[in-house]
């Protein structure tokens, strides 16, 4: 066992045109995961790497025989997985740890299941808990541990039955940046020096930084619909500390495969350049604090307008969840542009950095109404009713035909939100009704 | 690594008994005795309980009431059983929860007495034996239990969280071990909390349970019910004081053995920390803990846990799946078919069995009656809660008031209404009132503090810093309430006022009919309906008042409270 990926080996895991679609209420597919492939070889650790809604975290369930796809199928070991298997575990996001268990009894929890004899499986728990630095917390309950320390017993959990493949659905998210970095860390060290009784590993991540860290590849993923964009192997040697140039080439080189337009799609002209097309395009919720936040920095001097995506993330603290979805709804505002793994402003989000509050909200409402199609939708119904006021299920409704219901929500979540920072519309959430009137 | 810091399921030591063990094994040992003696009279015959009549003297009350703590024993081990293997089925199969769920919340406003129909039956299992009135009134008391666990188990293996049963299936747990492991665990605080109320609901209904009277059939069970039901017939407040103190002893073991240990160990099963009412050092629970005999028989549990387990296939080859048809769309319309004819032929014979004693223009009568204690309940809500929501607000916000304030209202939801008919009937006829207005306390003497006890819940669950903030920007009086208080504690609020009047619409039963000696008084009602028809032997009409009683549970929980409910977590729910 070897950090060094052999690509001459046998896969462990072989993902074949896996596609994961629901039925929606007008009976219409919705694609959540399109045509995935993907093999995980002995001595690998791959990413996957995509912002959430991409379908990854779906995928992993599929592989750990969680979910099944709808089209397509998984195999380990030559066999299709169906039902959880006993050579693959996962480490999860919330840590998923039995309360009432203590440390140890957590641990045990897995070769419990498989009938492991009394003496063996304290042998091997014991081990796994020495391996994983939880020495002397044996006999702790989880609500007693810090969030690092309760991760750490998912590790041990999870590698106490000594999986062939370990799954890892964004492991560090829940945790601090420092304990994650030395979590990661600890974990690359025992990888490196092949202590882990494990083979392969799969990472979920939305942290690009991460990603380029732990992984020997990387597998980028897009979304609406879920599907593997680009692939980018990753031969640094480790440790890689985020600081070495060769590692922020390589962040820089995600970061302009993520913003990269998907392949087959055709540029003609400066409009296309823009996403969105009518009142069905699902909207991500954005504070408009972010997006003020973001046009204030690009701005600004040393970037006067221009600035590069990773640099801008790491200097307003933004994960690649909340950044992506920022700078998508400028460029839905035609306040900025977004290509190559760079954001540009438009010469309206110039004027918009330039202005006082009151200025501000004209300008966005008049780019919210002229380029965001259900806005204009909205204000032109209550402009319409004698009343001025619409009930919100009547939008509702008609979002539903084109999207799921709770992306349905987050966009009306999202018109609403925009819609009150700009003064265009009002809501009562409590009559759950829009209006034309803003309370005095 | 010290292995004493190890839990138990990991310790191999020898057994040496050490000092807890001491009371340990005396209290074990005087369970079992106790056990032994209350069997006994099971298999004594009906004929030579009769000829032995309850008798008043205090004394009696020792073996009295071991009888009653041992029949609620068993009935609480009968309702857990009831509650593990009925709730996990509405709980796992779709075809089973959409008769499963409606039929019990139908069963849980089906008030105890006619439950007590069913003592033919028994009386029939073994005749001439005790054992089948002894089954009878557990039974009874099973009626007044089940339901309400059931509920809670359901609702908590709906809510358990996906991470969780995800871990569960990716490390292979099976069925068996996901059920201790996961389900029963994850479960437990709730449950725990609703096996208390249960208990106090079977005290509640105890003379009902104990002195079965249903048309010429007419069984009296050595217990305390019995004995508060004769010492009403015979106008005796001595024999009155000395039930009272009998009661508290045994509520107050229940609550120290039984109650006490499993809040405190029920502790250790949240998922984080929740304001409420635990009390997490209880000498029972350090005496388990300490004791190495109960360690001892721990262990001896846990290997049960892992008897069920198996040792599974290493690969992950495919587990047999249930052929398609078995999950076919057109088996589940098959399925509705089926229930909706079990529905028509039940409403069919129902309607004949009702139709062949009583005339129609009687259910319009009774259905008036249900407007009566339906007007009552809602009265006695509102008084209630005008009364105990400022107390529970000003309880809950004092953690030390509020250790103190729950014990007692807990053996005040579990006073029976009985026991206050001297005072009750004695005002009334001294004062000359009537009794349709005067009897109505009654039945919330009960229920009333389950809107205290959730109330007090709410406030101490109020996160500090709102407390804070409203006294920094200077929020008081009035003010405070209606912008602080009274939004915070709504939800909770809810939540008791619905089991409340739940329980109101029972205890009315007992409440419209009052006794004292040879004298009754009663109240126009349903539950007074519902009370004579019984004791009469009247199945028609008893059946007959329990349908238009559950109609009214029923609608009434669809149509307000639930909306209501849905409102107020919507709305006020801080998360």
């Amino acid at each position: 066992m070897n950090a060094t990926p052999a690509l001459n080996l046998a896969p462990l895991l072989d993902v074949q045109g896996v596609c994961k679609s629901f039925r929606k209420p007008d009976g219409d597919q919705l694609v959540v995961l399109e045509q995935v492939n993907l093999k995980l070889r002995p001595g690998e650790i791959v990413g996957l790497l995509g912002r959430s809604g991409s379908g990854k975290s779906t995928l992993l369930r599929q592989i750990a025989g969680l979910d099944t796809p709808t089209s397509g199928v998984v195999n380990y070991l030559g066999h299709p997985v169906l039902a959880p298997a006993s050579g693959i575990a996962m480490v999860f996001q919330g840590f998923a740890l039995f309360p009432w268990l203590t440390v140890l009894e957590n641990v045990q929890l897995g070769l419990e299941a498989q009938g492991v004899a009394e003496d063996e499986m304290r042998k091997r728990s014991l081990q796994a808990i020495d391996l994983i630095g939880l020495d002397g917390f044996e006999s702790a309950y989880p609500r007693e541990l810090s969030g690092g320390m309760r991760q750490r017993v998912g590790f041990a959990r999870a590698l106490v039955v000594h999986p062939n493949i370990l799954l890892m659905d964004e492991p560090f998210s829940a945790l601090d940046v420092l304990t994650a970095e030395t979590l990661r860390g600890d974990f690359l060290n025992l990888w490196g020096e092949g202590q882990l009784p494990i083979k392969a590993v799969l990472l979920v991540t939305h942290n690009i930084e991460e990603a380029v860290q732990m992984c020997d590849r990387l597998m980028i993923f897009s979304i609406n619909p879920g599907r593997v964009i680009g692939e980018i192997s990753v031969d640094l040697p480790q440790p890689r500390h985020a600081q070495d140039p060769r590692v922020r080439a390589l962040i820089d080189r995600v970061y302009v495969e993520m913003t990269a337009r998907p392949r087959g799609e055709v540029r003609t002209g400066p409009k296309e350049r823009f996403p969105g097309t009518g009142i069905g395009t699902v909207l991500t919720h954005v504070s408009s604090n972010v997006l003020t936040g973001l046009i204030e920095a690009v701005s600004a001097p040393p970037y006067n307008g221009k600035a590069d995506l990773p640099v801008i993330a790491e200097e307003q603290h933004l994960e690649v969840d909340e950044l992506f979805p920022a700078a998508e709804a400028l460029q839905l505002l035609r306040l900025a542009e977004v290509e190559g793994g760079d954001i540009r402003l438009t010469d309206a989000g110039l004027e918009f950095a330039r202005g006082e509050t009151d200025e501000r909200k004209k300008l966005f409402a008049r780019h919210l109404i002229t380029y965001v199609p259900l806005a204009a939708h909205v204000r032109r119904v209550l402009d319409e009713r004698a009343s001025h006021t619409a009930p919100r299920s009547r939008f509702f409704d008609e979002l539903e035909d084109y999207m799921a219901e709770d992306a349905a929500e987050q966009t009306l979540r999202t018109i609403v939100s925009w819609g009150r920072y700009a003064e265009a519309f009002a809501y009562d959430d409590h009559a759950q009704v829009f209006s034309l009137e803003n309370p005095a | 690594m010290r292995l004493e810091r190890l839990p138990i399921a990991v310790l191999r030591t020898r057994y040496v008994p050490g000092g807890w063990d001491v009371l340990a094994f005396l209290l074990v040992f005087a369970f079992f005795v106790y056990c032994a003696q209350a069997a006994h009279g099971l298999t004594g015959s009906l004929s030579r309980l009769e000829a032995i009549p309850i008798s008043l003297d205090p004394s009696a009350l020792f073996g009295y009431s071991a009888r009653t703590a041992l029949r609620m024993l068993i009935a609480m081990v009968a309702s857990l059983l009831f509650t593990f293997t009925y709730a996990t089925l509405a709980a796992k199969s779709h075809r089973a929860e959409i008769i499963l769920v409606p039929l019990l919340d139908f069963l849980q406003s089906v008030p105890i007495l006619t439950f007590s129909i069913t003592i033919l039956f028994f009386l029939q299992l073994t005749p001439g034996r005790v054992a089948g009135a002894e089954l009878a009134s557990i039974f009874l008391i099973f009626t007044s239990q089940a339901w309400n666990m059931a509920f809670s188990f359901y609702h908590s293996l709906r809510s358990i969280p996906d991470e969780l049963i995800e871990a569960a299936r990716n490390f292979q747990l099976n069925p068996w071990m996901r059920f201790w492991r996961l389900e029963v665990p994850f479960a437990m605080p709730a449950l725990i909390w609703n096996m208390m109320m249960s208990m106090s609901g079977g005290w509640f209904f105890v003379t009902v349970s104990e002195a079965i009277s249903v048309g010429h059939t007419t069984v009296t069970l050595p217990g305390v019910g019995s004995y508060i039901a004769l010492a009403i017939e015979q106008k005796n407040l001595g024999a009155i004081g000395w039930a009272i103190a009998a009661m508290l002893i045994v509520i107050l073991a229940f609550d120290q053995l039984l109650f006490r240990p499993l809040i405190a160990s029920a502790d250790w099963f949240r998922l984080e920390q929740e304001a409420g009412f635990t009390a997490s050092h209880t000498w029972a629970l350090t005496m388990m803990r300490r004791s190495r005999l109960l360690r001892f028989m721990a262990s001896g549990f846990h290997a049960m846990l892992r008897a069920g387990i198996k040792p599974v296939a290493v690969w992950g080859a495919a587990p047999p799946r249930p052929p398609s048809l078995w999950r076919s769309r057109q088996l589940d319309y098959l399925w509705y078919a089926v229930l909706i004819l079990i529905g028509l032929a039940a409403l069919w014979k129902t309607t004949l069995f009702v139709l062949g004693e009583v005339r129609p223009a009687e259910i319009g009568q009774v259905l008036l009656y249900g407007l009566f204690t339906l007007i009552r309940v809602a009265v006695l809500i509102a008084l209630a809660s005008l009364i105990w929501v400022p107390i529970g607000v000003w309880v809950g916000l004092r953690p030390r008031v509020a250790s103190i304030a729950q014990p007692i209202a807990q053996f005040m939801a579990a006073f029976p209404a009985n026991l206050f008919f001297p005072f009750v009937f004695s005002a009334i006829v001294l004062f000359k009132l009537s009794p349709d207005i005067w009897l109505s306390p009654l039945m919330i003497l009960g229920t009333q503090w389950y809107i205290l006890f959730n109330v007090i819940v709410g406030a101490s669950a109020i996160a500090p810093d709102l407390r804070y903030a409203s006294e920094n920007l200077g929020v008081h009086g009035w003010l405070w309430w209606r912008r602080v208080a009274l939004p915070a504690v709504f939800p909770f609020y809810v939540t008791g006022a619905i089991t409340a009047s739940g329980g109101s619409w029972n205890a009315s039963i007992v409440a419209e009919v009052a006794s004292w000696g040879n004298e009754t008084l009663t109240a126009h009602g349903l539950g007074a309906y519902i009370s004579q028809a019984t004791g009469a032997g009247d199945f028609q009409r008893s059946v007959l008042g329990t349908v238009v009683l559950s109609l009214f549970v029923v609608v009434l929980n669809r149509t307000f409270w639930r909306p209501l409910y849905a409102r107020a977590e919507r709305k006020f729910r801080i998360s």
